[in-house]
């Protein structure tokens, strides 16, 4: 880049001196908040008292909070590769339409989200629960087929074995899985549009070039399609995990009592427990990992 | 192996209502070097395309050395393509470009680090295997692009305008010693060029194409001194077409009066009769003028424009007040070289065999 004039360098800041004062107002003066709070200590009746202590870093590791926090890594690693899994074939094929399409199909996929995300997340309550869509089809129109053929053809155990086994609802409800299904519903277009945009960008004489030189559908997708598309997969994927691992909403209605994520723990903290300097604690150590993981997810993408 | 590299048979490309290639055949030897040669839109990429499998005819035949290609993908098809754009691999660097074929059809490490430092030293890119596309020149990537087709030794390579972005003088050079790189490796090159003058200094064998047909197939020197159609010998340099009626039929000539008592003859190459209405072309460099009149047939006229262009003088001239002709005479030595004024009456004339009847 060329070196800039004292007059450049002037126009920048005055450019840049909204947002910066908008991330020092709202961003970095709680952080900060946060931080020094982290540090405190909880009174007897709730409250900060002000004494230096790193207690609260060292609660994290207690193994209580370790298995919560390995259970929200699993949730939220699971989540990213289910949404790029589905998202990036999605985002390919709405790419590779004819442009006048493309727009269509995008709003398409943008409208189940103009629905209260709380409304959304209660529908997939109202799926997944005992008496829900799911178990409602499974205990009934399933069941009664199972039973019908196990009186049909008597001779044959399977059917009787299935017709008990449809008997009783699936335990979807308060799961790892039900969480997962919720957060991957509610994540999906973020790692869409990202792919989408990449892949949009890609030209594909490239790829053309990839079968002329004898690479079949799938050397010429992994070969140059894939590499090429990267940034867009990194970006998705980033966008995916840092929300889900962070998710509250999802786990508080989705999930049970065995399904607790960090970010119910941070909720309680400051809700019930009244605990400020460990939710603050929490939620630091939370930002650091996300922080790092992205770092390094950028730097591997970058390669 | 068959005596035809490549052979179209009455193919026919629609996209929806669009005919971009009309009933073409095309019949290309083993070792040719091919030129389609049309204005943009005329329907030589998508020919190109049909060769290399990007497009399946939508009628005929496509045969490479003699084997009907039918759907065949274009990973299977013997040939490699340089494309327009040269469409290198922007993530790889120069050495994995030039391997990519070699490595996709499984020849081992040893052959494929050989093969690519031979083929960059042909193209003369030695040197730069460690480098991205977007490091490069546009002739260098052009020249990488050409390597990475050549490593494989196709059957047949298609080049799309490959010389098309580059500048004039790189153009130049690269036309000769993409020609000299043909003869040396002796595959089948098909061409693909808008360029005329470029069609004629490399290709054996020329199709002229416009609006998805193709209208003449011939060696550049047929198809610049015996031009089948009007829009042919348009297109291939610069003509004087003079429109007139055929007036007489006679000892293999025809005349053609082309104003009033205006009369130019040429040799009867195809159906005439008199009252016909017709076409004379004649290129300008075939044209002489005289300010006596030494031909019995020379047409007399007057200079009306001069215009010197370094390497010749370009004249105007006006026939009995009537039609104009462009006139191209070469500039010899400065000193004798004679230079006639606007104004001046002079004798037009040129060798009967030079003029060409077209249709009207
Ligand atoms: N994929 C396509 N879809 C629709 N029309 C096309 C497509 N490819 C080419 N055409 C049309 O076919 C005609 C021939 O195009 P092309 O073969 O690219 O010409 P050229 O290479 O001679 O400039 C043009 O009218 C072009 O618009
Ligand atoms: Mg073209």
């Amino acid at each position: 880049m060329k070196p800039r004039s004292r007059r450049d360098t002037w126009r920048l800041l005055v450019l840049i001196a909204p947002s910066l004062f908008w991330l020092l107002i709202f961003f970095l003066v709680p952080l900060v908040m946060v931080l020094v709070i982290s540090f405190g200590q909880r009174g007897t009746y709730g409250g900060i008292v002000w004494d230096f202590t790193l207690s609260n870093y060292a609660r994290f590791f207690d193994p209580l909070y370790l298995r919560i926090f390995g259970r929200t890594a699993g949730i939220a690693l699971a989540t990213t590769v289910i949404c790029l899994v589905g998202g990036y074939p999605m985002a390919y094929f709405i790419a590779t339409r004819p442009p006048r399409w493309r727009n269509t199909l995008l709003l398409l996929l943008m409208i189940p989200f103009w629905t209260n995300f709380l409304i959304r997340t209660y529908a997939w309550l109202l799926i997944l629960r005992d008496q829900g869509l799911v178990n409602m089809v499974w205990t009934g129109a399933v069941h009664n087929l199972f039973l019908h053929l196990a009186t049909a053809y008597p001779a044959a155990t399977l059917f009787s074995s299935l017709a008990g086994l449809t008997s009783v609802p699936l335990e979807l409800f308060g799961t790892n899985g039900a969480i997962i299904v919720g957060l991957v519903y509610a994540w999906l277009p973020d790692m869409v549009l990202p792919c989408y945009a990449a892949i949009e960008r890609l030209d594909f004489s490239l790829v053309e070039a990839a079968q002329d030189l004898y690479a079949n559908r799938v050397k010429s997708f992994l070969r140059v399609v894939l590499p090429l598309t990267m940034p867009g997969l990194v970006a998705g994927s980033v966008l995916v995990f840092i929300p889900a691992l962070g998710a509250y909403v999802t786990p508080d209605l989705l999930g049970g009592a065995k399904s607790i994520m960090i970010g119910n723990v941070i909720y309680s903290q400051f809700m019930s427990a009244r605990d400020y300097p460990f939710g603050s604690a929490i939620s630091f150590v939370l930002m650091a990992i996300m922080l790092i993981a992205t770092l390094i997810y950028f730097r591997l993408g970058s390669d | 192996m068959s005596e035809h590299a490549v052979e179209l048979v009455r193919v026919d490309k629609h996209f929806g209502t669009v005919v971009a290639v009309d009933t073409v055949s095309l019949s290309i030897r083993n070792g040719e070097f091919y030129s389609l040669l049309g204005p943009s839109g005329c329907g030589k990429t998508t020919t190109l395309r049909l060769i290399a499998g990007f497009e399946m005819p939508t009628a005929g035949q496509v045969y490479i050395d003699g084997e009907l290609q039918g759907e065949t993908p274009p990973y299977r098809r013997p040939v490699n393509t340089v494309f327009q754009n040269y469409a290198l691999f922007p993530h790889m660097s120069v050495f994995q470009n030039v391997a990519f074929g070699l490595e996709m059809r499984h020849v081992s490490k040893e052959v494929i680090q050989h093969s690519v430092f031979e083929v960059l030293e042909m193209v003369q890119l030695p040197g730069m295997e460690r480098r991205r596309p977007g490091q490069l020149s546009g002739g260098q990537q052009q020249r990488v692009a050409l390597a990475r087709a050549l490593v494989n030794h196709p059957k047949v390579l298609l080049l799309d305008e490959p010389l098309g972005a580059l500048d004039l003088k790189l153009r130049k050079a690269m036309q000769l010693e993409l020609k000299a790189l043909q003869e040396r490796v002796g595959i089948t090159f098909i061409y693909v060029t808008h360029d005329q003058e470029e069609a004629l200094t490399m290709s054996d064998r020329i199709a002229v194409m416009n609006k998805g047909q193709v209208l003449q197939i011939g060696t550049p020197e047929e198809i610049y001194e015996r031009p089948a159609s009007r829009f042919v010998a348009d297109f291939i340099g610069e003509t004087n077409f003079l429109e007139g009626k055929v007036a007489a039929v006679r000892n293999g000539e025809v005349a053609v009066e082309i104003g009033d008592a205006l009369l130019v003859y040429a040799p009867l190459e195809r159906d005439a009769v008199v009252g016909d209405t017709v076409v004379i072309a004649v290129r300008p460099e075939k044209i002489s003028l005289s300010t006596t009149p030494e031909d019995p047939r020379a047409l007399p006229g007057v200079v009306r424009e001069v215009v010197y262009v370094g390497t010749d003088t370009r004249y105007l001239a006006e026939l009995a007040g009537q039609v104009t002709v462009m006139v191209r005479e070469q500039n010899l030595a400065e000193e004798t070289a004679r230079r006639l004024s606007a104004g001046t009456a002079v004798y037009v004339c040129w060798q009967p065999q030079s003029a060409r009847l077209l249709r009207g």
